[in-house]
């Protein structure tokens, strides 16, 4: 590696500036789990496939493994470790799973949570078919879906 | 799983994107969305020296309509943008793009991905490759020495493979508007995968039910996205009954000859896009008959 590429970089994370010197290759959940030791995100494939490294850049739910972290510089970037309140009580979102037992092995949790909660701050109410389909993005190999399913439309219907 | 070294540097117009191709010489690949190229640098099927990103560069995102009706959509627009695209363009002729759009892999790829990397990463089941093929799109190419224009139709030139030299970029689309009879009909093996299989339909039909110009496209089939000359013309001039419509998808897909993928063969792949064309021609002129037979 040649150490001239590596660069100075500053990252905005769950409203914290940090700084870090990192090859451009670098992905965002690398940075986020080597870097900043934010190991909620989880890495699964590494190539875009299984959503378990879902954050939030701007806003939108993205997959931070096909992200540079070189790319987000100047962006709000929220993860997991972002959605509880300050004294730790989780947000609706992560007491709904809590509640229908949404997750088994929870790999895939920070993903998912990631996922929906962007969708339901973007678009504030979604029918059970949208829920369906903005989950078919991420994979979870335990649960069967069912139960992540049950806690966002739970959520929606609290809402409404 | 991790992407090769390279350099990083940022692009802050499509002037300087190509000037710093130029300069980096044939190892340099421009950064869009990320959503193709990072996983094939995760794979390592490129190896790019210098990457050059194009997300500075916010002035190539955007939606206009000219005099025509025809939408120009900017290199740098993310494919949600098109997903959410305004109503009122919708009724002027473009309502097959959002419904495109919602095809292109999930949210988050769609929150990112570019519509001009769908369209330079050229994977013949893309949805952006497809309409552009369809809809005859114009796409702008800018290099060195100025700008030119490429129809789709000559832009693919094979899998994965485009007419774009080294030092060039695509800074725009032109997306002519159609009639309300439009139909797009894919299967993926998983929702969000690329297609097995897509057609893509765009008729004009008279008052009277007669067909007055065909286009089918088919994605996912060849090495490029490609247009079904012989069954168009057939259509053309007659009158859409169900017959028409079977012959027509018969011959659009009778001289396919599809590569077996994701675990299917290649003859399924070939009637599977036989029963997407009938289903999109049908479509379509049930959408002629309720929104008006003007085409
Ligand atoms: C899980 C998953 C599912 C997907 N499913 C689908 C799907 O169903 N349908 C679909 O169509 N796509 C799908 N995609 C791909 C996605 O649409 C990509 O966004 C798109 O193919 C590339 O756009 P990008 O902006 O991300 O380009 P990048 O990945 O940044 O670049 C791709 C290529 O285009 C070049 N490039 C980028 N912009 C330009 C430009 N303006 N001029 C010239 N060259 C340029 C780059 O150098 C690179 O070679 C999927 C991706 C993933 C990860
Ligand atoms: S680890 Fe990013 S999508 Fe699988
Ligand atoms: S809970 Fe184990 S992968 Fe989803």
């Amino acid at each position: 590696m040649d150490e001239s590429l590596e660069q100075l970089i500053a990252l905005r994370v769950n409203g914290v500036r940090h700084e870090v010197v990192v090859p451009p290759r670098r992905t965002l959940s690398d940075v986020l789990r080597h870097d900043l030791g934010l190991t909620g995100t989880h890495v699964g494939c590494e190539h875009g496939i299984c959503g378990a490294c879902t954050v939030i850049v701007d806003g939108a739910a993205v997959r931070s493994c096909l992200l540079l972290a070189v790319q987000v510089e100047d962006c709000e970037i929220e993860t997991v470790e972002g959605l509880a309140g300050p004294d730790g009580e989780p947000n609706a979102l992560q007491r709904a799973f809590h509640e229908n037992r949404a997750q088994q092995c929870g790999f895939c949790t920070p993903g998912f949570l990631m996922l929906a909660e962007a969708a339901i701050r973007e678009r504030g109410s979604m029918t059970e078919e949208e829920v369906t389909d903005l989950l078919a993005s991420n994979v979870c190999r335990c649960t069967g879906y069912d139960a992540i399913l049950a806690a966002v439309n739970q959520v929606m219907k609290e809402r409404r | 799983m991790k992407p090769p070294p390279f350099a990083y540097q940022r692009a802050f117009s499509a002037a300087d994107a190509v000037a710093r191709l130029a300069e980096a010489g044939d190892e340099a690949k421009l950064l869009a969305g990320g959503q193709s190229l990072v996983p094939m640098l995760a794979f390592r099927l490129v190896r790019p020296t210098v990457l050059i990103d194009l997300k500075p560069v916010e002035e190539l995102s955007y939606l206009r309509v000219d005099d025509d009706g025809a939408l120009w959509v900017g290199a740098l627009t993310p494919h949600r943008g098109l997903e959410s695209i305004e109503p009122r363009l919708i009724a002027r002729g473009h309502r097959l793009l959002p419904e495109a759009a919602r095809w292109v892999g999930h949210a988050p790829i769609r929150a990112r991905g570019t519509f001009a990397g769908s369209l330079a990463h050229a994977d013949p089941s893309a949805e952006w490759c497809l309409m552009c093929v369809l809809l005859d799109a114009d796409l702008t190419v800018l290099g060195p020495a100025g700008s030119r224009v490429v129809p789709a139709r000559e832009f693919f030139r094979g899998y994965l493979t485009t007419d774009l030299a080294a030092d060039e970029m695509i800074v725009e689309a032109r997306l002519p508007a159609t009639g309300p009879a439009v139909a797009l009909e894919e299967v993926a093996r998983r929702h969000g995968d690329f297609a097995l299989a897509s057609a893509a339909v765009a008729l004009d039909v008279d008052g009277a039910g007669i067909c007055q110009g065909a286009r089918i496209a088919l994605g996912g089939v060849a090495e490029v996205p490609m247009r079904a000359g012989v069954a168009e013309a057939g259509l053309t001039g007659h009158p859409l009954d169900q017959e028409a419509i079977r012959e027509a998808a018969a011959l659009a897909t009778r001289d396919l000859e599809p590569l077996p993928n994701a675990g299917v063969s290649g003859d399924y792949r070939r009637r599977l896009t036989r029963v997407l064309v009938e289903r999109a021609l049908s479509t379509a002129r049930e959408r002629a008959r309720k929104d008006g037979g003007d085409g």
